[in-house]
């Protein structure tokens, strides 16, 4: 297993898109937070573009380096390794890569820039953020036979996650503002990773309060340890889930 | 000659006039009951000059028209069980005093100075320490309140006393004053015709500065500042507001400034910086808020549908997460020529004036008025996208609202 990550983690290496993505990323954190001498809203925007691009980025380069390497893996399959640790290590490499690719490009730049407890909420999340989604490119590659409709699918999920779930939140809470929805929505929140990560952050920064009751009721419930402990499960689970789920397509796929 | 007797009488009536007005000065020791039987044995106009110490002493009541000096801040102190002066003669002044530890009682509000029925009485340069109420009003008039430091540390609401507190009242100076820690700083209710300049009110349980029914007052260079709830001035007219402060009050439901009933009143050159709500305006008529600069404000003025006849003129807005919100599509208040940094149109005619009106509420604040619980997509993509589509083709915002000649520029305020 280790010697494929090492061969994924070279060949990935060589194609110079990850490089790319990190010094994307260290421009806009750099010139993001020393922008404005308010570090609160330079976290807010750094916020804004790891929710945007982590997820879009994450999934469409995995969907689309998974389905390059089909000759790699059919040809490492044809040796005695086990399909699951073959795709395991796949996805490993990968989502490590791109974890690295992260911690340079936000993490370090916060780190030395502006250190408090919601910069490191705001790492913790996009680090998950990049573990799901390439989790879910996975799940898109062993489910998908044709690399265009995998493609497609990888690009419709990651917009489906980035805004149509939040308008169907919002058509949600408009048919229900009768009801007390606070509680429901705390649920629903949970089945977006994107939107989980979101308000983990915006908690931990000074503009909460804007958020007004459901903000307070959110806050009163994610400040308290079973409340950090619920959403670190639930971004487990997301990472979890989907991998579980591609292992098992993967076992009896017809390659 | 006949007139040497005349001028004998007269000059010996002058003498005695003299004499008479030649005011002691008595100094007073710490001891038990020292200031009360110097008190006792002062005359109108004489002046007692307490000397540094402790004086355990409490209810010093003041029925003549007496200076009372303090050197070197003298204590009183009222054991956390009583009260400490109240003054119910004209023209008495209290200066140089440390007076603490009032008492709290559920029947009377015990204050570290009470004026009652008394005027052109003046506190100056007291500290007044960890007492329920700091200085109370009630039937006052043209008394003056100068440099004095008001201090305590209220618990929350209910059980907290105000710094300075009038009740019907009329042409009072509150000046320099430094309060904080009260249930409010300063309260008013009905008192007319007041000045309160250049105090700084901050971490006060409630509000900074309260107003109740008390008209034709202006306060002027004052500071507010990390007060539970800001300032709220209510059922008031003629209320001039220059040249304030309003930072940090940064809360679930804190105000910069909150206005409820309010009729013809000036807000001008204030600043209003980092607050929930710089201005939320309620039945307001004829408010006209002009000059004034808004900055990193959550919401930088809530409207809402009851005010009218009020004119934002020249303001500048920057920074705000949301400029102004309003809960209904009637708009009977004008805004013109003002600064908003969201605005993105163009000036062709180079005139510093934009050619394309500017609509400062945004769709998503229309919802989150309608169903605050929408605030769980605050910065979400979405939200952003909505924006951006509503400003192509508005359908949603209230469309009177709007700003037809908004500034390229900021002002300089």
């Amino acid at each position: 297993m280790k010697i494929i990550i090492k061969y994924v983690l070279l060949d990935l290496l060589r194609n110079k898109t990850i490089l790319v993505y990190t010094f994307i990323l260290a421009v806009l954190s750099v010139s993001l937070l020393s922008m404005d001498d308010n570090t609160s809203k330079g976290l807010l925007s750094l916020l804004n573009i790891t929710l945007l691009f982590v997820p879009i980025i994450s999934i469409l380069f995995s969907t689309i380096y998974f389905f390059n390497s089909v000759e790699f893996i059919e040809l490492l399959l044809a040796q005695p390794i086990r399909r699951k640790t073959m795709l395991l290590a796949e996805y490993a490499g990968i989502a490590f890569a791109l974890s690295i690719a992260y911690l340079l490009g936000v993490g370090v730049p916060i780190f030395v820039m502006s250190y408090s407890t919601a910069a490191v909420t705001l790492i913790i999340s996009g680090l998950f953020l990049t573990l799901i989604f390439t989790g879910l490119a996975l799940l898109i590659f062993v489910l998908f036979k044709d690399k265009t409709k995998g493609i497609g699918a990888a690009i419709i999920t990651s917009l489906f996650f980035a805004i149509l779930f939040d308008g169907l939140l919002l058509s949600f809470i408009y048919s229900f503002s009768d009801y007390p929805i606070d509680k429901p929505l705390l649920g629903l929140i949970s089945l977006n990773p994107i939107d989980l990560a979101r308000i983990l952050v915006l908690l931990q920064l000074d503009v909460a309060v804007m958020m007004g009751y459901s903000g307070a009721l959110f806050k009163k419930f994610m400040g308290s340890a079973t409340g950090s402990i619920y959403s670190v499960v639930c971004m487990l689970l997301w990472v979890a889930v989907p991998l579980m789920i591609s292992m098992k397509v993967f076992k009896k796929k017809d390659l | 000659m006949k007139s040497i007797p005349a001028i004998i009488l007269l000059s010996s009536f002058l003498l005695l006039a003299i004499a008479d007005s030649f005011a002691t000065i008595t100094k007073v020791n710490p001891g038990p009951n020292s200031i009360h039987n110097a008190i006792k044995a002062a005359k109108d106009g004489d002046t007692l000059l307490l000397l540094k110490g402790f004086y355990r002493e409490h209810d010093i009541v003041i029925q003549k028209r007496l200076i009372i000096l303090g050197s070197d801040f003298p204590v009183i102190d009222a054991e956390s069980k009583y009260q400490a002066f109240i003054i119910m003669r004209d023209s008495v002044t209290l200066q140089g005093l440390q007076i603490q530890n009032i008492g709290k009682a559920s029947i009377t509000d015990m204050a570290g100075i009470r004026i009652v029925n008394a005027t052109h009485v003046i506190i100056r340069n007291n500290r007044l320490i960890n007492n329920t109420y700091g200085i109370y009003f009630q039937h006052a008039g043209q008394c003056d309140i100068l440099n004095n430091t008001i201090h305590s540390n209220a618990k929350g609401e209910i059980n907290g006393g105000n710094g300075i507190h009038a009740w019907k009242s009329d042409h009072l100076t509150i000046k320099g004053n430094s309060i904080s820690g009260h249930r409010d700083g300063i309260y008013f209710e009905f008192v007319t015709d007041s000045r309160i300049t250049g105090n700084i009110s901050y971490s006060n349980a409630r509000y900074g500065l309260h107003f109740m029914f008390s008209h034709n007052d202006t306060y002027t260079q004052n500071t507010f500042k990390d007060n539970g709830a800001g300032v709220a001035v209510m059922y008031s007219k003629g209320v001039i507001m220059h040249e304030n402060e309003f930072l940090l009050n940064w809360g679930d439901a804190s105000y910069g400034l909150l206005l409820k009933e309010i009729t013809d009143s000036k807000i001008e050159h204030n600043r209003f910086i980092k607050n929930t709500i710089g201005i939320h305006m309620e039945g307001t008529t004829r408010v006209d808020v002009q000059h004034n600069l808004f900055q990193n404000n959550g919401w930088a003025l809530r409207v809402q549908a009851s005010c009218s006849g009020s004119n934002f003129l020249e303001n500048n807005f920057t920074g705000n997460s949301f400029d102004v919100s309003t809960n209904g599509t009637m708009m009977l208040n004008t805004f013109n020529n003002n600064y908003w940094d969201k605005y993105d149109g163009y000036d062709l005619d180079k005139n510093n004036i934009g050619d394309v009106p500017y609509y400062p509420v945004s769709v998503y604040s229309v919802i989150t008025e309608k169903i605050p619980s929408a605030m769980v997509l605050y910065h979400s993509f979405l939200t952003d996208i909505i924006d951006q589509v509503e400003k192509v083709m508005p359908t949603m915002i209230p469309d009177k609202l709007k700003d037809n000649y908004p500034l390229m520029k900021k002002l300089n305020l």
